[in-house]
């Protein structure tokens, strides 16, 4: 990275300016962050009914899924659009902030039936690497656990179908279980209060 | 403010603590820090929370003529009949949940030198700074559409009344009617939104009155999301939907409500239910207070959404002049974050930081099948710009999974943003 005299003069007038940000002409974590509440609700606490939280994920797994999502590695709707609009400095700040915040887990519709089975599920193929039933952030697996049902689903047919990578301890997991056992460790994670 | 502590005043101030003291503002704690905000819709209850989120020592008044809201967006899903007028209903007690003063009164004039806004209920309400978000007002560009014509051939371009006499004429419809959408020109409140009606109209004719007809009058030659709405047109309703550009004579330029017919020039096409939607500038307040330009709309800073006509009033929302982003609901959000940041800080002696902005916005062009349109926003040499690379349409050949998945997100979209804008 090239420092000229003029950008050096620059940075310091908007330290002294704006006491602001570490980089450059960075909008501040916060105020990136605040655009995406628009669909993801307000400090990341989706209201429903399929787009995810974001409050709590852990850095790592935002970062992946941003940087997945700007290169088209990861299927989507419309977040591959927007995800190319970031820096990858810009994508960690955010990641900073969603980090910081606790752990969201929505009041989900579900089939207690399904949710019942799914424990069962859950604790034979997915525990290992999903730990505290989908809720603990830092085994940088995503929050499962109060994830809204049609965004779970989605999620998981596009690790089924092959258009997103699975690791492959999950991909072993997953060729094992039936399409009901599935559907049922979907509603569990759903459940998860 | 007298227990201001700075530890707490560390954590107010945010990523400025972290660069030593050069440059540290003076704490001016025992100046008055009142916003007012004229409008509650998306862009002026947007700005009112987020202000109170960021610093609850503001005192925040925002002061709107209803007591409900009805949000414009998903209203044309009132006229197919898939929602109810409920669904798209919103209070103000979120906003008295953050400590908002809610007043529910018109403003009938600003004095920006005076810092004071003034209210046909004969109040007085003194701001430091002040924040307009009238949303939109009509022009007088087709002749004969005033009064109760726009009762007899509503526009349904604010929602609420107007969307619940539209639906009823859609109803009341014989099968085998036909339907006329009046599209207006350019600049206007939510440029998909008379193309998704029409997808969202010839459905609920599809269904219930298969007989009839839709056209669409354009006072224009393209439109928003253009290609993805021709594909939905013909792929859906070649047999109801009919777009008839303005070179083509679609433009109307003269009504006459009491036989139900639209001008074009001297051609008369008399219809059965008409949507008249006229051609838009700012909200009248805005124009009352010297805040628009000579095409009737706002100019602002890109940075803090101050008017760059009058010092102290901030415009928001479909009234502001903020191109490249659209008049939208996502950018009215939007837009009011970067207004509460900036306001946040100016009142607290700091020098606003760049602005971040994002449009996100869903039309449901067909059954099970939604198309959007996205965009991220920052500032360029002084100026908003669009963000070299992001955004762009949904793919013309998106697959119907996915399409469908778009519905679940519009709906998602829709929750969401009426939470973090009034809730």
């Amino acid at each position: 990275m090239g420092c000229n005299k003029k950008a050096l003069v620059a940075l310091i007038g908007s330290v002294f300016m704006a006491g602001a940000s570490q980089v450059l002409a960075d909008p501040s974590a916060l105020m990136m962050a605040n655009t995406c509440a628009g669909c993801h609700g307000t400090e990341g606490k989706s209201v429903g009914p399929a787009s995810p939280n974001l409050a709590g994920i852990s850095e790592a797994y935002f970062i992946d899924s941003m940087i997945a999502f700007k290169e088209g590695t990861r299927p989507a709707t419309i977040m591959d659009r927007i995800a190319k609009g970031y820096s990858e400095s810009q994508i960690e700040s955010m990641a900073g902030y969603f980090a910081s915040l606790p752990v969201y887990k929505a009041s989900v519709p579900h089939d207690a039936g399904k949710a019942k089975m799914g424990a069962d599920v859950y604790d034979k193929g997915c525990a290992k690497c999903h730990d505290e039933n989908g809720a603990l952030a830092d085994d940088d697996a995503g929050i499962l656990a109060g994830q809204w049902l049609p965004w779970l689903k989605y999620s998981m047919a596009d690790f089924q179908s092959g258009h997103r990578e699975m690791p492959k301890k999950m991909k072993k997991a997953v060729q094992k279980l039936s399409d009901d056992e599935i559907e049922a460790v979907l509603h569990f994670f759903a459940s998860q209060k | 403010m007298a227990s201001f502590t700075r530890r707490k005043f560390l954590k107010v101030a945010g990523g400025a603590a972290a660069v030593s003291s050069i440059g540290f503002p003076a704490i001016v704690g025992a100046a008055s820090k009142k916003v007012v905000i004229v409008g509650g819709g998306v862009a002026g209850a947007t700005t009112a929370k987020y202000i109170r989120m960021a610093d609850s020592s503001i005192d925040v008044t925002l002061v709107e003529p209803n007591k409900e809201y009805y949000t414009c967006f998903m209203s044309n899903e009132v006229l197919s009949g898939h929602r109810t007028m409920d669904t798209i209903k919103v209070t103000y007690d979120g906003l008295r949940g953050h400590g908002v003063n809610v007043v529910h009164d018109t403003v009938t004039d600003i004095d920006a030198a005076g810092k004071k806004v003034m209210t046909a209920g004969g109040k007085t309400l003194a701001f430091d700074r002040c924040v307009v978000a009238p949303g939109i007002s009509f022009i007088d560009n087709i002749e004969g559409y005033t009064g109760d014509a726009m009762k007899a051939m509503p526009h349904a371009w604010k929602a609420g009344e107007q969307t619940v006499i539209l639906r009823k004429q859609l109803e009341a419809m014989p099968d085998g009617g036909v339907v006329a959408i009046a599209a207006p020109p350019n600049p206007f409140r939510c440029p998909p939104g008379p193309y998704e009606r029409a997808c969202q109209i010839a459905m609920y004719l599809q269904a219930k009155k298969p007989k009839s007809k839709l056209i669409i009058m354009d006072s224009k030659d393209k439109f928003s999301k253009f290609g993805l709405f021709k594909q939905a047109f013909s792929r859906y309703f070649p047999d109801h939907i009919e777009w008839v550009a303005a070179k083509d004579g679609g433009k109307v330029t003269r009504v006459d409500a009491k036989t139900n017919t639209l001008y074009v020039g001297d051609t008369a096409h008399k219809v059965d239910v008409a949507n008249v939607i006229p051609a838009q500038r700012a909200g009248t307040i805005a124009m009352k207070a010297g805040l628009t330009n000579d095409k009737g709309w706002c100019p602002i800073d890109g940075r803090t959404f101050e008017s760059t006509m009058q010092k102290g009033v901030h415009v928001v929302g479909d009234a502001s002049i903020a191109a490249p982003l659209p008049k939208s609901g996502y950018a009215a959000n939007s837009e009011g974050k970067v207004c509460a940041a900036a306001v946040v800080d100016m009142l607290n002696g700091r020098t606003p930081g760049d602005p971040a902005l994002v449009n996100t916005c869903y039309s449901i062009v067909g059954p099970n099948d939604a198309i959007s349109v996205a965009m991220v926003y920052d500032l360029q040499e002084g100026k908003l710009s669009k963000v070299k690379g992001s955004g762009g349409l949904t793919p013309k050949d998106a697959s119907a999974e996915m399409r469908g998945r778009e519905v679940q997100y519009a709906y998602s979209w829709f929750e969401n943003i009426k939470h973090d804008s009034w809730g």
